[in-house]
């Protein structure tokens, strides 16, 4: 079966985010720069916690009422803020996790989001996230996709050859 | 016709996924036709590199290990 299909490369993949724990983020944008480097035209569509890490770093606090604002300093913005989801013992843990990548020349999950942009990875940020934590589009990082919903993510995620949630 | 190096990417030192990105970025400097040398010390690159190069449609035309170091010489197709 193997030999007579054709082995072609995948062109396409999208990947939901939804999670803002750096243990997820950092393999999100390691697959999704590597997708950019194998010619593949990759969209990240970031949903729920996901939306956290994509609000710029200056950016201390989001939301536009008490609650929402309580929910953003549970979830810090930007990705430099973002947890560990398993033993973080209140930042020690992600600490250790960058010191470690650092020491062996891991490139830090804002880095890559970076060469993701320069490469032409899609982000799109989910615009019913937005509305729900009181996340305003001048709040995001520079560079992204115009705001989408689920009906778009989907029809995207329908003509990818790979698709993945994160 | 001898392969003249184009384009050198020292990714040595860098983890999963520098070498593959760099790669990348190199090629898309150079024109089809063109070689480019990829040095890493990624002991993932040893597969990485080729799945990479053979999923772009390049040719690998010479892999070689020296110590800690994998050299690859690609042809961009």
């Amino acid at each position: 079966m193997a030999e007579d299909t054709e082995d072609k490369s995948p062109d396409k993949m999208t990947i939901i985010a939804f999670s803002g724990d750096l243990d997820k983020l950092w393999p999100t944008m390691i697959l999704s720069s590597t997708g950019a480097a194998y010619g593949m035209d990759v969209t990240v569509f970031h949903t729920f916690w996901g939306l956290f890490p994509l609000v710029r770093d200056e950016v201390k606090i989001t939301g536009d009422n008490a609650m929402t604002k309580m929910l953003s300093t549970m979830n810090p913005p930007g990705f430099r803020r973002a947890k560990l989801s398993k033993l973080n013992m209140g930042g020690a843990g992600k600490w250790m996790m960058r010191q470690l990548a650092g020491q062996h020349n891991v490139v830090p999950p804002e880095e890559l989001f970076d060469m993701c942009l320069q490469m032409g990875v899609k982000i799109w940020p989910c615009q019913m996230t937005m509305d729900l934590l009181g996340i305003r589009a001048d709040q995001l990082r520079p560079g992204l996709g115009e705001p989408a919903g689920a009906a778009t993510a989907l029809s995207e995620m329908s003509r990818s050859d790979i698709q993945l949630f994160i | 016709m001898a392969d003249e190096v184009t384009k050198v990417v020292d990714a040595k030192g860098l983890s999963c996924p520098m070498p593959v990105l760099l790669a990348k970025r190199a090629a898309d400097e150079v024109e089809a036709g063109n070689v480019i040398r990829i040095e890493a010390t990624d002991a993932g690159s040893k597969s990485d590199i080729p799945s990479w190069t053979r999923d772009m449609g390049y040719e690998m035309l010479e892999s070689e290990v020296e110590g800690p170091v994998y050299t690859f010489t690609i042809r961009k197709k």
